[in-house]
């Protein structure tokens, strides 16, 4: 239905003025945001309903780059087979929902991948009691796999190559996996190492699941606007190096008001102190300033959502920053 | 006064037909066009060569055909196709003797049977099918998990992930067995057929149930020991994480078969009680007088008349039924709907085609139902003599 609706909407788009993105956004006032039905840590309605989440801080920095205002966006859901549709019909602005980038999305579907906010990798979850200890001792099993994702692919790659055999069940949503992995209709669940964690959080007894080592795919998951709308690529993406910048140069939330003093030039040029470059991207040149005030850089957000101290304990490991051993890198604020 | 062309009647109505159809080809035009401009402007690869790529996935429910990731999406059309097929089929057959027992059980002078059966009706039909699909599959989900699967004379297994039971292997000599039952059948027709002729012209009767029952069961019975027992079964094993061997029927399949059948069967027990109703009193008050038997007078009296009020709504139940089958995709039902339009358009991104294809074969499923129920529905009507 909702593809259908997504086919109406593209049809329907035609008849609409088809002025820039940022423009639509700025006289609509609020952002339209694509997020998952509800993963922990990454995008999910908390106690009070309020959206929160690693992808919905995304949404939330390029809000405050556009507004001056965190919390002037409106999410929509979306599962992994709704996502395009939605997007590519307008009915969302961009799409922050763990989405892989692979070329035949960035081409063939006609989006724009606005960078990396997570270096991702297939996994696997298993009972513990299986005593199994290594992907390829999974022949015959049932295996939850959620449809229309880059996962299911691999996984049948992967099975393939290693010349074993096992069930698909094929499901809808992360919460339609859990229960049936809790129920036991399934013997494994694959999808990112960091759905993977979500989900053992959410178990009554995390102890009894075990995530094996095996990584089995690249998943640079990120950010993703419909193509061809360069200015609002340019947005988002900044929006998102914005935090990974405040990161490298030691610019926090706490310290945001304090570091418009600083005699460091690069934080000078980012808090819009020096230079035009907000206005570059016809944003207000404090922009920067907005998003570290009330998102926080990348690591106040990873920390937040998801890192060691949370219920999903995900070490920075490949997604820690390039100076400290892992990839994360922006290219610079100049 | 035929000097103004707009008062001729007859001008006027081909105007209005002929300003109709332009309008409509006009705006037929217009989406199509828009949507070709579209998809162009929007860099979508639009065209039906993605049907020859290999899928990339597997489809683990392919009972007909032997499915592996590097086949083509368009073998995943023919799964879905194949699935449809079979869970519509098996929902209409059980959803028409469940509704014609139902249907008659409601106008039985047995009060708490009349009463269950009404209240089997109004509950099924007024909730919705998506939550009873769902309320199945939630309730075989608590099944025993497969470790703990309880066993009937190890031979059949009970547990989350299906019905596991033994499956017939078909050795040399088999054909035979196949074809003697094949036979058996061609001849118990002949022999109904020349029993009613007999009866029509003789009125002496022939005990064509028993007699026939007898020729299907023990003459491929005779073969098969003839042959050497060319057909064995091979047993469901449990090993390592599944069972092996033998035969299964999945969760996903058996949700969507009860869900469909039980609440199609609400409506067709409807149908079948307002045509038993809409024969009159007197039909069943005059056979009672003959000293039929009160079967007979449903079988041969009632039935054949009611029949031509049933037939045409059944024949939009069945429809309805078989387009109902696309909600398997809130299972995991690998139909059509949720293999070739939903897995391989999200993974080509080729949404129109997919969909057109979709709609094109309900289309051609439901209009060829229709087909086949119009002439059983002429071959039922009153012939005047």
């Amino acid at each position: 239905m909702k593809k259908l609706l997504s086919i109406f909407a593209v049809l329907a788009f035609a008849f609409s003025a088809n002025a820039g993105t940022l423009d639509d956004v700025k006289n609509r006032g609020f952002l339209k945001c694509g997020v998952t039905t509800g993963l922990i840590g990454f995008a999910a309605p908390d106690d009070a309903g309020n959206w929160a989440g690693f992808d919905v801080d995304v949404c939330r920095a390029v809000a405050a780059a556009i507004f001056g205002d965190s919390s002037k966006v409106e999410f929509t859901t979306t599962t992994g087979k709704s996502r395009f549709p939605t997007l590519a019909s307008g009915e969302i602005d961009m799409l922050a929902r763990n989405t892989t980038w692979t070329l035949s999305r960035d081409v063939n579907l006609g989006f724009e991948f606005v960078g990396v906010n997570y270096y991702d990798g297939q996994g696997f979850m298993i009972p513990s009691a299986l005593g199994v200890d290594d992907a390829t001792g999974l022949d015959g099993a049932t295996v939850c796999i959620q449809t229309g994702t880059t996962t299911e692919l691999n996984l049948a790659d992967f099975f393939r190559a290693n010349g074993i055999g096992y069930e698909a069940l094929p499901i809808e949503t992360n919460d339609e996996a859990r229960e049936n992995l809790f129920a036991g209709r399934c013997d494994v669940y694959t999808t990112d190492a960091s759905g993977l964690s979500a989900t053992r959080a959410q178990a009554d007894d995390p102890d009894k699941w075990v995530v094996l080592p095996n990584i089995i795919s690249k998943e640079p998951l990120g950010p993703l606007v419909r193509h061809g709308d360069h200015q609002w690529g340019d947005v988002v993406r900044w929006s998102l190096n914005t935090m990974i910048i405040a990161e490298e140069l030691g610019v926090s939330s706490s310290n945001v008001d304090d570091s418009k003093g600083s005699n460091i030039p690069e934080v000078l040029r980012l808090l819009g102190v020096e230079g035009g470059y907000g206005e570059m991207l016809e944003l207000s040149n404090d922009f920067a300033y907005n998003i570290i005030k009330q998102v926080g850089n990348y690591s106040e957000s990873f920390d937040r959502n998801i890192g060691p101290d949370t219920p999903l304990g995900i070490g920075r490991n490949l997604n820690a920053l390039w100076t400290d051993g892992g990839i994360l890198y922006a290219p610079p604020f100049r | 006064m035929q000097n103004n062309l707009f008062q001729d009647q007859k001008f006027r109505g081909i105007l209005y037909q002929t300003l109709v159809v332009g309008f409509f080809a006009l705006g037929l035009y217009f989406v199509i066009n828009t949507t070709a401009y579209n998809l162009e402007k929007r860099n979508i690869a639009t065209g039906f060569g993605f049907l020859n790529n290999p899928a990339g996935f597997d489809i683990s429910f392919s009972p007909f055909l032997d499915f592996k990731s590097t086949d083509t999406h368009l073998k995943v059309y023919f799964v879905g196709v194949l699935n449809t097929l079979l869970v519509s089929f098996c929902g209409c057959i059980a959803a028409t003797i469940l509704g014609f027992i139902v249907g008659i059980i409601r106008l039985s002078s047995n009060w708490l049977l009349s009463r269950i059966a009404y209240i089997y009706v109004e509950f099924t039909r007024n909730t919705p099918l998506l939550l009873q699909i769902i309320l199945w599959y939630a309730i075989l989900i608590q099944l025993p998990r497969i470790k703990q699967a309880p066993q009937i004379w190890e031979t059949f297994y009970i547990s989350n992930r299906g019905l596991f039971g033994p499956k017939p292997i078909f050795l040399d000599g088999s054909n035979i067995v196949i074809l003697s039952l094949v036979l058996s059948f061609i001849i118990s027709f002949f022999i109904a057929r020349w029993a009613k002729k007999r009866q029509d012209t003789t009125g002496q009767q022939f005990p064509t149930f028993t007699t026939n029952l007898s020729i299907i069961v023990f003459f491929p019975f005779v073969v098969f020991f003839i042959m050497g027992s060319p057909i064995t079964l091979q047993y469901p094993v449990l090993k390592g994480f599944n069972f092996k061997g033998g035969a299964v029927i999945r969760p996903e399949f058996i949700a969507m078969f009860l869900a469909l059948s039980i609440y199609t069967a609400a409506f067709i027990s409807e149908t079948v009680r307002s045509g038993i109703l809409s024969v009159t009193k007197g039909q069943r008050e005059a056979s009672g007088a003959l000293g039929l038997k009160k079967n007979w007078i449903m079988r041969l009296i009632i039935i054949p008349q009611a029949l031509r009020v049933i037939v045409p709504p059944l024949t939009s139940q069945y429809l309805n039924l078989t387009k109902n089958s696309s909600l398997g995709i809130a299972v995991g039902y690998a139909d059509l709907v949720h293999g070739f339009g939903g897995i391989s358009l999200n993974q080509t991104g080729q949404a129109i085609e997919c969909m057109a294809i979709t709609m094109a074969t309900y289309l051609l499923i439901s209009l060829t139902i229709s087909f086949f129920m119009n002439i059983y529905n002429k071959s039922i009507q009153f012939k005047e003599k």
